[in-house]
């Protein structure tokens, strides 16, 4: 405990390196932004055939489903970049990361999806059915656009969550904003301090992430 | 020295699943501690006591769990000593769970409807009896299933230990895909261990969610 009392603690040469940190979290925002996108419509997509499909669809979807969540995200991502191309299927770190992620995050929304598609009453199905409406507008505006209002809080909390998860891509070298921490870290030894102000930074990304996903509910779901 | 990828090191791999277990074990010991003083602290009466609790979840949840082992693994190098994996990734692991099960634990002692607070109260019992004999017994029925279901986020999470050195079993993955050079089927042989671990849990975790829908 005597060296916390004698250590100086050093900033300057993290501050320095900020450039750098600054590119990492460029792509940690690309990464985060296109996975959403990305995941959200597979998830949707998969919940939908997860209640509306055939037999044969259902299943291979919930296998997709359990799959992915049972198992980690580090170990899914070693495999698409370190495994797969040793089956002939090559990609630089940046794209396994996104299509990891991607898998991923699809994975987990289209059971939050799910959720949300299955909480619709039938009467409401009924209704729209009655009022003469097709089966595509009774999926967008009676099931799906209500559902997703529903889910919204646990799909946000998803998508916080995912952006923090992207940390982990450093591990194959994608150059993220951890990575980036992890260059400087070993290039000043500045330890403590680089990881204590990195993890601020993550700590602000996840708040401004949240302003943002408030903000998309209340411009879909409030304003109209 | 590259060598085939034998029978052996399933074996390996499959024993170097004690390992991710007892990390889940103390993870959970670790965060079971913090946890319950989260939640407590997030239902208690005094103001600041929450305040502290929610700003505490906030941080831990807002932080990826990757920052928090290598500020323990790297950073409490300053304070002069040096720290092994496995306290390094006991005491990460604490505090992430710790602000999870605080928030899961906190959401099960206010399922509890208010009145059943005021029945303790009416009957004289302080704070400490109203949770002790009225609110935890009944909260502990709703906590379960979701308890269980952050097992599983628990277990796949002990595989970032593997990063700060610690072995277990995605760390043993590395290490056999470095000596067999067959990282495709290594990792799927991981991947299918993980599932083995994780799967019954979920099931478990959904049936009792099913069975407490039933009951109430």
């Amino acid at each position: 405990m005597i060296g916390a009392l004698t250590y100086t603690f050093n900033f300057r040469d993290v501050f320095a390196a900020w450039e750098f940190l600054a590119d990492g979290l460029m792509l940690t925002l690309l990464l985060s932004a296109i996975t959403i996108v990305a995941g959200f419509a597979i998830g949707t997509l998969c919940a939908a055939g997860r209640v509306y499909g055939p037999r044969w669809l259902r299943l291979a979807i919930a296998s997709y489903v359990e799959a992915i969540r049972n198992t980690p995200l580090i170990v899914q991502l070693f495999l698409v970049f370190f495994g797969l191309p040793s089956a002939g299927i090559k990609f630089d770190a940046v794209t396994a990361s996104l299509i990891a992620l991607t898998i991923n995050l699809g994975a987990y929304t289209s059971e939050i999806v799910r959720a949300g598609i299955e909480a619709i009453p039938r009467s409401q199905i009924e209704a729209g059915a009655a009022m003469g409406l097709s089966g595509v507008q009774i999926f967008r505006y009676i099931v799906l656009f209500p559902a997703l209002k529903i889910i919204y809080p646990a799909l946000a909390s998803q998508f916080v969550l995912l952006m923090l998860a992207t940390s982990i891509v450093s591990q194959i070298s994608a150059p993220d904003l951890f990575h980036a921490a992890s260059i400087v870290q070993s290039r000043t030894f500045r330890d403590f301090e680089i990881y204590a102000v990195v993890a601020g930074a993550y700590l602000a990304l996840a708040l401004v992430f949240r302003l943002i996903l408030a903000a998309i509910y209340q411009l879909v779901f409030v304003r109209r | 020295m590259i060598r085939e990828l034998a029978f052996i090191d399933v074996l390996y791999l499959i024993a170097a699943m004690r390992w991710t277990l007892a990390l889940t074990a103390i993870a959970f010991a670790g965060g079971t501690i913090v946890g319950l003083s989260v939640a407590l602290l997030r239902v208690s009466p005094m103001a600041p006591l929450r305040w502290a609790a929610m700003v505490y979840v906030h941080a831990v949840q807002g932080t990826p769990l990757l920052a928090w082992l290598f500020v323990f693994f790297f950073g409490l190098s300053i304070v002069g000593i040096t720290v092994s994996p496995w306290i390094a990734a006991a005491a990460a692991y604490s505090i992430y769970a710790g602000a999870f099960l605080g928030e899961i634990w906190r959401g099960c002692l206010q399922s509890i409807p208010r009145t059943q607070w005021e029945a303790g109260a009416s009957l004289g019992l302080s704070f400490t009896e109203q949770l002790r004999h009225v609110i935890i017994p009944q909260a502990v029925r709703v906590a379960i299933p979701p308890t269980v279901g952050f097992l599983v986020q628990l277990i796949k999470n002990t595989s970032l230990a593997a990063v700060i050195g610690f072995v277990e079993l995605t760390r043993e993955g590395q290490l056999t895909t470095a000596t067999t050079f067959r990282p495709f089927s290594v990792y799927l042989i991981v991947a299918a261990l993980y599932f083995a671990l994780c799967f019954p849990l979920t099931r478990w975790s959904r049936r009792l969610e099913g069975r407490l829908h039933v009951a109430r």
